[in-house]
């Protein structure tokens, strides 16, 4: 384990996220899981023009998920679709400042996975090979 | 006779290992438990000093390999009480056993609008099998409920499933989720009276406790090696053997057949008949040694252990704020085994896990193959599990309950 897995400042975004919530007739919506460990997540979105104007995300999950999905969703508002398939697992990282490690990469990911899926749903696309692999 | 447990500790290699930084103290045998020097050493001396095919050469070191492995099937029939080697079949794991019993007896029994009953409280391995066979023959799959507070079957609910006549009851002998043990002699009774063949999946009772197929009165039997201290990729599946006679085989090769002509083939003698190509004979010798080590301890001395840790543990558990735990608690010790999964208020098990691996305990979280039964013990529909063997001490405990105390730090929980 990172010994800054625990951070004050990942437990504060825990505890108090920020987005949290469903919004109601979103343009984009997608439900991410993590079969190992039981993170549950779903993300949703409105678009302005290309850009996303707001984003939400419900469901349960360890620290390293829930406060990256908080962090995320502060991050994308007002980028575009495009921008966003061309975030990765490194972003994920840089956006929460730890490498949490192979073992809980995936809790880190799950969020970015879920919105880039949501957006590939909402484009009518086949989801890529590395979103897959997120 | 008083067992040196502190001296059982030291045959295990892996527990001089660190791990970030402090001893580990590995506490999920109910995944896979450690191997003694024993195990490890004879799984070596096999290909330093006689790897050889077995069943067929006729050469001093391949007559040695197969003596090896055949006296590991006889010593794992007496340590169920088997009626000998022919009832012992070697698979990979329990999973497997179930698999065999499901393509094998299933196909030949199961037939449209018969049921198949199992239990909430069943791993993956004793379910998706059974799911796989129902749509393939449009049999019904069907659940022993669990009593309101999720701690063991409801007798009731069971009584009257099993008298309205499935073709098969397969059922766990003890959770890995909760530690209960079923009362299988008497389910067993009951499915046998209504006309039921009966599976139980002993994958977490024959590494901890004395078990008896004949007295249990079962027709099959599963168990993995890697849980009773032998290496992975070996598992037993017993039945037995006027049913096994009955059966097709399951895999079709070298070894299971008597003689193969261009369209037809007769089977071997059982138990080869269910074992097809070279087996996984350094796991088969491994198990062997692995049931020799647990006898010269005593499996009824291993439950006595097992139980005072498990004591221990709830007694100091069941008092901390924000901590739940599940399954039978300590007025029930008689039918709980070394397994103790727990909830801490507001803290994903996920958290609770890589907290306790940061303390170099070794820990499980998550929903345990068995997400039928987990998804409705705790919010986070994952729970996180701690699991004693025979080479764990209070000390480990101490650590344990140490690691949960900085989770409740981190997470500002009085």
């Amino acid at each position: 384990m990172d010994s800054d897995m625990y951070a004050d400042e990942l437990i504060e975004q825990y505890e108090h996220p920020h987005n949290k919530g469903a919004i109601e007739n979103p343009d984009g919506e997608m439900h991410e899981h993590n079969p190992l460990c039981g993170d549950d997540i779903t993300i949703y979105f409105i678009l302005q023009g290309d850009a996303i104007k707001d984003v939400k995300f419900s469901g349960t999950g360890c620290v390293i998920s829930m406060s990256t999905a908080s962090k995320l969703t502060d991050f994308v508002k007002g980028k575009t679709m495009g921008e966003i398939g061309g975030m990765g697992a490194k972003n994920v990282i840089d956006l929460i400042g730890i490498d949490p490690g192979p073992a809980r990469l995936k809790c880190a990911t799950l969020s970015l996975r879920a919105l880039k899926e949501a957006i590939f749903l909402h484009e009518h696309k086949a989801v890529d090979a590395e979103t897959k692999k997120l | 006779m008083a067992v040196d447990f502190e001296r059982i500790k030291r045959d295990f290699p892996i527990l001089n290992v660190k791990s970030h930084g402090k001893p580990l103290v590995y506490l999920d045998s109910a995944a896979t438990s450690q191997k003694p020097r024993q195990v490890i050493d004879a799984v070596s001396d096999f290909y330093s000093n006689y790897n050889a095919n077995i069943n067929r050469g006729v050469y001093e070191i391949s007559e040695k390999a197969t003596e090896a492995y055949s006296n590991s099937k006889n010593k794992v029939s007496s340590f169920i009480n088997a009626g000998g080697m022919e009832e012992i079949i070697y698979v990979r794991n329990a999973t497997e056993a179930i698999n065999l019993v499901a393509m094998s007896w299933g196909d030949q029994n199961i037939k449209k609008g018969d049921r198949i009953l199992i239990s909430e409280m069943e791993h993956h391995s004793n379910i998706v099998p059974w799911q796989l066979l129902a749509k393939k023959k449009g049999a019904a799959l069907e659940y022993i409920k669990l009593t309101e507070d999720n701690t063991r079957l409801d007798m009731e609910d069971l009584k009257a499933k099993v008298e309205s006549g499935p073709k098969l009851l397969s059922i766990t002998h003890v959770s890995n989720v909760l530690g209960t043990i079923n009362d299988v002699k008497r389910i067993t009774e009951m499915a046998h009276k209504n006309g039921a063949a009966v599976l139980i999946d002993g994958a977490q009772s024959a590494p901890h406790m004395a078990v008896d197929v004949k007295d249990i009165g079962c027709d099959f039997f599963a168990f993995s090696g890697h849980k009773m201290l032998a290496p992975t990729g070996i598992g037993v599946l017993y039945g037995k053997s006027e049913v096994l006679e009955s059966m097709p085989p399951f895999l079709g090769g070298g070894d299971m057949i008597k003689t193969v002509e261009k369209q037809s083939a007769t089977w071997n003698d059982l138990p080869w008949k269910f074992e097809a190509g070279t087996s996984n004979i350094e796991g088969g010798i491994g198990l062997g040694v692995a049931v020799d080590y647990l006898n010269s301890i005593g499996m009824d001395n291993i439950t006595a252990h097992e139980s005072e840790l498990t004591e221990y543990a709830l007694s100091r558990l069941d008092g901390m704020s924000g901590v739940s735990v599940f399954g039978p608690g300590q007025k029930d010790l008689d039918i709980k085994t070394g397994v103790i999964a727990f909830a801490i208020k507001g803290v994903h098990p996920h958290d609770v896990a890589s907290i306790f691996d940061n303390e170099g305990v070794a820990i499980r979280a998550g929903h345990h193959c068995a997400m039928p039964l987990v998804v409705g013990l705790a919010p986070e529909k994952a729970v996180a599990r701690m699991s004693f063997y025979i080479y764990n001490r209070k000390e480990d405990i101490d650590r344990a309950l140490k690691a949960i105390e900085t989770i409740k730090r981190i997470f500002k929980i009085n």
